[in-house]
């Protein structure tokens, strides 16, 4: 197997896996900041409580995102060199500024956090929750800021086969990682509201620490409701932007083969790649995909066949990913407005928490799906219509990234059945009756 | 070419402070199974660096970032070039950094000790292989003139760069255990001073040995000899070696770890400077080399950046100052009670 097709398997492996951990550190970050803020307002211990216990699920979790996203910088260097070499004055800033401007707050006042409730004043102490809670989301801003420049290049000019920077705030102000932005930061919050939610069903069901947990379903269920809405109606600016900056993607994850106006969506579809066309077409309305790209039902819409070959994404993984995201999307603001009717009599509506229960994976799907749109539905450029992904990796051995790749198979899942097993059980244990601390043994 | 020199030392600096900062938590984690007899010791020593170790991390990344967004060209050859030796320093980071939090969380023995053998090897590991890599840059790495590789893992592990690994090994012992006896008190504090004051003359002699090498293998004594003043950063480091041991008889061991930091940052630019302008140097040809000129970003990039870092790094700095401050009381048997120590 070729360097190339390994060290893809790679990058999209251990990214999908530092992906499980990013959004709820982004997402409970500000749901504890708020839960400890409520503390400081009303001095209620209630919400102390409610801040240990969901921050130690939290910390669990950041440790996991932290040290798996090292492995994304590394892997820049070691598995795409070329790209590296290529795209350094740029993408290369952005990582740099997000360590130096954001991820050095974010990790240094998430030991002060941990270690400083009895060295710092309570107000002191909430206004570090929100230090951590900015760090991760500003940290958020310049990662996507680097990663929408792949999406769709500006600020630069070429010059001895690299890339270099021309206009810095044309790289900051890119439209497109804006939206990416607006679109990671509540798809966090939403997928952190619905960890909350679930857990909190759990406990609920079975009738244990009624009031922490309502009111920690409630407090999730507000989040939870404006990002779900939040998410589908930005993700609706987002798909018209790609209409406008990647054709070739809006057309796979809808795949739209024959350029028209008044555009049909498929509901459902199997494409055949090999052939140009879809095997089945189940659900066919027409103008709608115009009306996604272009908020035109009689806009034209390019289609599969008039993009050549080689500049085409994959289209049934785009497809299938785009289809999923959506979907769930949907579903998520069904649950929480079904939530916000409820919100009064949880404990009569079991089979309501029983389904916020196991929706806990949902959002994780949906954002891993997300990610498997923007980057696959980018192949194969890596940067696009600039650098392919093949002209991008390192000249090292296959043999090298192989042992590497199957050493992260390995590492990464016994640290993801450990991390989940610890979760989990913590989770499932429950808040400590009283707030310890007190110099009791632990 | 001012600029590209500024970001040359910049460079060199973040480095410094990764291993002035997180080097006492490398020597700390490699001495812990030792001087651990205890399981409330063994949590005393992990909680000595608890608040601190997850931001001095972030110097690597930093270092790394920079490394990236100033000269690619040495980021993307030396990444490339080291695969496999920055694969194993990635994973037994990993290893450490989730141990830390994960070790406490279950009691049971076999659990506890699974995450001890990932802190002793998450920081041994990266100590050895990072003055591995470093001795091999300061000697010259087979690099081509396309900046290709011509060699693999056991190309670095030559004597002169294992000398620079046992070199790491020893600067960060002496530093983690002088960190330890700042933060404890009772028999560990005598253990942790016991250990600084063995392990010191072998630093000592790893330090003389290690320039002497230098002599022989590297280049990196030309500068000095062409301006004889820049010698100063070594008498520093010398200077900040005997404190360590003077520091130590006076029982002064929070000077005694400053004299020490002083020693690791002088020691890095004693190499740095060594370097000046080459950053990845070739031991094929010399003009094959990587060099802060032509291997640099675009004066825009450096500009920008420049100003993001003279901003920002100082920010850094005094918030995690200020942190060191705040955790700078020892940590005893009763401060574990806490229920969010580790």
């Amino acid at each position: 197997m070729d360097v190339v097709f390994l060290s893809r398997l790679q990058f999209a492996a251990t990214t999908m896996f530092h992906f499980l951990f990013v959004p709820l550190t982004l997402g409970l970050s500000v749901i504890l900041a708020v839960m400890e803020t409520r503390y400081v307002q009303t001095g209620d211990e209630l919400y102390l409580r409610m801040t240990k216990f969901w921050g130690k699920l939290f910390l669990i979790n950041f440790a996991l995102g932290v040290v798996t996203g090292i492995t994304l910088e590394f892997q820049f260097g070691t598995n795409w060199s070329r790209y590296s070499a290529y795209v350094g004055d740029i993408f290369g800033s952005l990582l740099a500024i997000e360590a130096s401007v954001a991820f050095f707050l974010e990790s240094t006042f998430i030991g002060i956090w941990i270690f400083g409730w009895k060295k710092l004043s309570k107000k002191a102490h909430a206004v570090v929750a929100w230090l951590i809670a900015a760090g991760g989301n500003i940290s958020a801003l310049w990662i996507l800021l680097a990663n929408g420049w792949m999406q769709h290049p500006v600020g630069y000019t070429m010059r001895d086969g690299r890339a270099e920077l021309t206009d810095f705030s044309a790289v900051v102000f890119n439209k497109f990682a804006i939206l990416e932005f607006l679109h990671t930061v509540p798809a966090g919050l939403l997928l952190a509201a619905f960890f909350v939610m679930g857990i909190s069903a759990y406990h609920l069901l079975r009738r244990q620490h009624i009031e922490f947990f309502t009111r920690s379903f409630r407090l999730a269920l507000i989040f939870g409701l404006i990002t779900s809405i939040w998410v589908a109606v930005e993700g609706d600016s987002h798909a018209v932007h790609v209409a406008e900056t990647q054709p070739a993607k809006l057309a796979a994850m809808e795949a739209h083969w024959e350029s028209t106006r008044m555009a049909p969506i498929v509901l459902l579809a199997i494409p055949d790649e090999k052939n140009e066309r879809n095997m089945i077409e189940i659900g066919k309305l027409p103008g709608l995909l115009s009306f996604l790209g272009y908020h035109d039902f009689n806009a034209r819409v390019v289609g599969l066949k008039d993009i050549p070959a080689d500049q085409r994404p994959p289209v049934t993984l785009t497809f299938i990913a785009f289809r999923t995201m959506v979907g769930l999307g949907t579903l998520f603001i069904l649950l929480t407005i079904t939530g916000w009717l409820l919100r009064n009599k949880l404990l009569e509506n079991p089979w309501y928490l029983r389904l916020m229960l196991w929706s806990i994976p949902l959002p994780y799907l949906a954002i891993e799906m997300g990610w498997m749109l923007a980057e696959v539905g980018r192949q194969p450029w890596i940067v696009y219509g600039l650098l392919k992904t093949s002209d991008a990796a390192s000249p090292v051995a296959s043999g090298q990234v192989a042992g590497s790749l199957a050493a992260f198979v390995l590492v990464y899942s016994l640290l993801g059945a450990a991390g989940f097993y610890l979760i989990a059980r913590n989770a499932a244990r429950g808040p400590e009756e009283q707030s310890a601390g007190n110099g009791q043994p632990a | 070419m001012i600029l590209q020199s500024i970001w040359f030392f910049l460079w060199g600096l973040l480095w410094a402070l990764f291993f002035m900062t997180d080097g006492f938590d490398f020597g700390i984690g490699t001495l812990y199974p030792f001087l651990g007899k205890t399981e409330e010791e063994k949590r005393i020593i992990i909680n000595t660096m608890g608040p601190l170790w997850d931001g001095n991390e972030v110097w690597l990344i930093t270092a790394g970032g920079v490394t990236f967004a100033a000269f690619p060209l040495v980021y993307s050859t030396m990444f490339s070039s080291f695969y496999t030796a920055l694969m194993l320093i990635l994973f037994t980071l990993i290893l450490r950094g989730v141990s830390f939090e994960f070790r406490g969380k279950v009691e049971d023995p076999r659990w506890k000790r699974i995450w001890d053998y990932c802190i002793f090897v998450g920081s041994f590991a990266p100590a050895l292989l990072f003055g591995v890599a470093f001795a091999n840059i300061f000697r010259g790495i087979p690099i081509d003139k396309t900046g290709l590789f011509r060699g693999n893992l056991f190309t670095l592990l030559n004597p002169y760069g294992l000398l620079g690994g046992v070199l790491f090994v020893a600067l960060f012992l002496v530093h983690g255990a002088l960190w330890l006896a700042a933060k404890t008190e009772g028999d560990l504090h005598d253990r942790a001073v016991r250990t600084a004051s063995i392990l010191w003359p072998v630093e000592l002699a790893v330090v003389v040995i290690f320039l002497a090498a230098s002599a022989a293998a590297t280049d990196l004594w030309a500068n000095y000899l062409r301006y004889p003043a820049l010698m100063l950063v070594i008498l520093l480091a010398v200077a900040g070696l005997l404190g360590i041991r003077i520091f130590i008889s006076r029982k002064q061991f929070w000077a005694a770890w400053g004299s020490s930091a002083l020693a690791i940052v002088c020691a890095t630019f004693f190499g740095i400077i060594g370097l000046f302008p080459k950053m990845f140097p070739s031991s094929i040809r010399d003009d094959y080399s990587l060099t802060a000129f032509n291997a640099s970003s675009s004066p825009l990039t450096l500009k920008i950046m420049l100003i993001v870092v003279l901003i920002f790094i100082p920010i850094v700095l005094a918030y995690q100052i200020w942190a060191y401050k705040l955790f700078s009381a020892k940590v005893t048997g009763e401060s574990l009670y806490d229920d969010e120590a580790y």
